[in-house]
């Protein structure tokens, strides 16, 4: 291992108002597992595009085996032995395994020859799959094999698997792992990116640790505990939120069993679901992304309807309400999406006022639209949440994230909700909007709201939430007050305790 | 090298502009087609857009066939719009349009020879329910089955032909009529003859429907709540949703609009300016009426302004075959040309030109 077969030497990008990639640099060697590990929006998906030739970094250099090495696009990098498996497949239901891995092909053998060549792959590896079958009919971990057998057939150098575990079952998980320790004997270096501390503990030889688009440090995963990995992770600044010593009111939004199939092929069911939510009080929800979250605030926004008795409001049934019966009532939403889900794209800042204050703030007569109020309203937003904008006539799209969502979560605060609840409130807002969002939310608890924060951002769920739970694979975890939590156990909730070896440490 | 840039917001100039745009494009294109068949350019432009109004010889004639054409294209086009903007693609307004006459005809029929004056409101309720039920079955299918609505409603045009053909030859055939396909004339019959109102103007009650219906799209569409979660759903599915709005409704609102448009124009048509139900008394307003939709910006006042366009080029165009012997089919051709032209330049009401190296990938 003197010369390592992949090393990265300061590797920069830039977006617009984002350094994606701040000079990291670290060394891939033969026949290793390298975990880079990071939260969301550390920087891990740009660098694996960098390295994939899907982005050009702005600055830096890359050697494989000691010469340059510069793709400019994937297949580029495909020829010099680097394959990747994404986190979201890109298969056609419609076609066989076989068709599919042709699809993927610069140079497609016969197709009697692929088949073969697949089931040989797929017996050497313990990747059991039948080349034959429909891709429509196999589940998520099988899926997940066909984008691995498309890329054992390139035999790469260079394996890069982008948050592979998380659509597998436990037992699927399992066997990835035999398939990957196998691959590895056998001379082929894998990129592993995950925030799942104990997997990248019993998988990976080594992890650079990402933070805000820097490398913030390489450890030995198997000498490290899951708390050193977690703390490098997540920066050490919120190791001890401070107490909060509130008087909490009345319970205002209680979940009780909420259950739900998943919307569609790629959602995620909801399982029995429950909580309590006071006046007052700030409860924050983590975990890890496409665990439930759109799926929960959907159920609780009246999106998609529930079945009886599963959410009351102030003790009423409001199952089976739609949205605009639940924002009467006094429960309000956000979802994640700003374009396209919270505001509509093309309307204007009055239209998209209207959007949910229609009936709360009194801006009907009979069916028609006072544009007047509409237009008072939405200026109303604006001046108390900031959001920088030449005026309320203004398409949505033209506005900064940061300002729309400022927009957003204010068209709701202003409307006085008793129950506010948020998908991912200050997902990628620049740091300034970030703190104003926050303090709003808490400014509106402290008025005896009661506020849900879903959030893979864990910095801002310890700093707004008293109580803190973690969604995984549409299950709620226990919820706990966050003075009582610390990293390795809220790692712990949200890797879903349960079926982890260390549950010791829990409780 | 040109590439095409998004703008920060749609551009307010090239909303307006655009249509204009588009004619004269239109025209240009239009004229050297027109040379290229033999005619003066200047000469064949001027017959379809100029003559109809102000040749001293047929414009007497044509004059009021202006809104004899605009009504029906002005009152399914504003159906249509409206459907448009909230992404529901009904192409079917021709059978809408179709069964709306059958059926309006057909109750009419029932009670001849009776003057009496409910009659004629009974048949405009008639066609508007059966353009309703029409345009129903894709609805449906959609909404049950998540069919798409553009093949069924299309689809639903030729069988609605075959309706029509089948009504006109065999159960509302004219028994007075020595034999001959068609119903009986509407022309004869007082109670329900859709006259002009004033003489020599076209205008007739299906005139009088499209105004009010561009006056009452107006205002459903600026000021309603309907009419904004119209839009919002046609923007903005899932923003819909979560603002409450309910995607079958909206299908069902919008086809059935639509449809209940398209089939009172159809009535009008033929108690009026057809006055008889023929096997090919419609004229195929109901596809023309998606041209209008689009070159009037799915906004009603454009959607008058482009009925009115529409009805000139088809008079213009007769009128060019007649006098330069020009064959139809150019002049299909030509109103073609003007969707197909608003469509291009519509490409600039969202992007810009931009010259120069781009950022090369």
């Amino acid at each position: 291992m003197d010369t390592p077969l992949l090393s990265i030497n300061g590797l920069t990008k830039a977006y617009p108002g984002v350094v994606a990639n701040d000079s990291v640099s670290f060394d891939i060697g033969e026949s290793e597992i390298h975990a880079l590990l990071g939260e969301n929006g550390a920087g891990k998906s740009t660098l694996v595009k960098m390295i994939y030739g899907l982005v050009q970094p702005d600055n830096g250099t890359m050697t494989m085996r000691g010469a340059g090495y510069t793709p400019s696009k994937p297949s580029e990098a495909r020829q010099s032995g680097v394959a990747m498996v994404f986190q979201h497949f890109s298969l056609f239901d419609a076609l066989d395994v076989a068709e599919n891995v042709a699809l993927g092909m610069e140079t497609p053998p016969p197709m009697r020859d692929l088949a073969r060549q697949i089931r040989e792959v797929s017996e050497t590896y313990g990747l059991p799959l039948d080349p034959s079958r429909t891709v429509g009919t196999l589940s998520a971990g099988e899926r997940q094999r066909v984008e691995i057998i498309r890329c054992l057939l390139q035999d790469p150098k260079l394996l890069i698997m982008d948050e592979p575990t998380s659509v597998l079952t436990p037992q699927e998980v399992d066997i990835l792992f035999e398939t990957l320790r196998k691959l590895k004997a056998e001379g082929t270096s894998i990129l592993y990116i995950s925030h799942k501390l104990e997997e990248i503990r019993a998988l990976c030889d080594h992890a650079t640790i990402l933070r805000l688009g820097k490398n913030v440090g390489t450890c030995t995963p198997s000498e490290t505990t899951a708390r050193e990995m977690a703390e490098m992770m997540v920066g050490s600044s919120f190791a001890a939120p401070q107490a909060q010593n509130k008087v909490l009111g009345n319970v205002l939004l209680s979940v009780k069993g909420l259950s739900q199939p998943a919307p569609g092929s790629f959602g995620t069911p909801l399982r029995e679901i429950g909580f309590d939510l006071r006046a007052g009080e700030v409860l924050g929800i983590g975990g890890v992304a496409g665990n439930g979250q759109d799926e929960l605030l959907a159920a609780l926004s009246g999106e998609r309807l529930s079945e009886t008795g599963m959410v009351r409001l102030k003790g009423s049934d409001v199952s089976r309400m739609g949205p605009n019966a639940r924002r009467e009532a006094g429960l309000l939403s956000g979802p994640e999406e700003r374009l396209g889900h919270a505001a509509a794209p093309d309307m204007s800042l009055i239209e998209n006022g209207v959007l949910t204050a229609s009936r709360r703030m009194g801006l009907l007569s009979n069916g028609f639209i006072s544009w007047g109020k509409s237009r008072a309203f939405a200026e109303d937003v604006i001046e108390r949440f900031d959001v920088r904008t030449p005026g309320p006539h203004v398409a949505a799209r033209a506005l900064s994230g940061g300002n729309l969502q400022k927009f957003v979560v204010g068209r709701e605060i202003v409307q006085t909700p008793d129950v506010l609840v948020v998908n991912q409130p200050t997902w990628g807002v620049d740091a300034a909007a970030a703190a104003f969002i926050r303090q709003s939310l808490l400014d509106l608890a402290a008025q005896g709201s009661a506020v849900l924060v879903i959030s893979q951002d864990l910095d801002e769920l310890m700093e707004v939430s008293d109580r803190f739970g973690a969604l995984n694979e549409g299950r709620l975890s226990s919820i706990r007050p966050v003075t009582e939590l610390d990293i390795e156990q809220i790692g712990l909730m949200m890797g879903g305790a349960h079926d982890m070896e260390v549950a010791h440490v829990d409780g | 090298m040109i590439r095409l840039e998004k703008r920060p917001e749609p551009s307010r100039l090239w909303t307006a502009t655009t249509p204009l745009l588009a004619v004269a494009l239109t025209m240009i294109v239009g004229g050297l087609l027109f040379a290229v068949l033999g005619a003066d350019p200047f000469e064949a432009i001027r017959t379809i857009f100029w003559d109809p109004l102000f040749h001293p010889q047929f414009a007497a004639y044509s004059r009021p066939q202006l809104l004899v054409k605009a009504g029906p294209l002005i009152l399914i086009a504003i159906g249509l719009s409206i459907g448009f903007k909230a992404g529901i693609w009904n192409i079917g307004a021709e059978g809408q349009y179709i069964i709306g006459a059958v059926c309006g005809a057909g109750v009419g029929l029932a009670f001849y020879p009776s003057e009496n004056v409910l009659i004629f409101p009974l048949m405009i309720v008639a066609g508007a329910l059966g353009g309703w039920a029409w345009a129903m079955i894709p609805a449906v299918l959609k909404t049950k089955f998540g069919t798409n609505e553009i093949l069924v409603s299309l689809m639903l045009v030729y069988v609605a032909q075959n309706v029509l053909i089948a009504m006109s030859t065999g159960l509302l055939r004219n028994p007075e009529g020595m034999g001959f396909p068609g119903s009986r004339n509407f022309k004869q019959w007082d109670a329900v003859h859709n006259a002009e109102i004033v003489a020599n103007t076209g205008m007739h009650w299906g005139v009088v429907a499209a105004f009010i219906a561009v006056i009452a799209a107006y205002v459903l569409m600026s000021r309603h709540i309907q009419g904004f979660n119209i839009r919002l759903s046609g923007e903005a599915p899932r923003a819909a949703r979560f603002a409450g709005v309910s995607p079958a409704r909206i299908v069902f609102l919008c086809l059935g609009l639509a449809g209940a448009l398209a089939g009172m124009a159809g009535l009008f048509e033929v108690t009026g300016p057809a006055g008889q139900l023929t096997d090919k008394f419609n004229a195929g307003y109901g596809f023309t009426a998606i041209i209008v939709a689009f070159l009037g910006r799915l906004h009603p006042v454009g959607i008058l302004l482009a009925g009115l366009l529409m009805a000139l080029t088809y008079i213009g165009g007769e009128l060019a075959q007649l006098m330069l012997g020009l064959p139809g089919a150019a002049i299909q051709l030509f109103q073609g040309m003007l969707l197909f032209f608003l469509l291009a330049t519509d490409v600039f009401t969202n992007y810009r030109l931009r010259f120069g190296a781009g950022a090369a990938a």
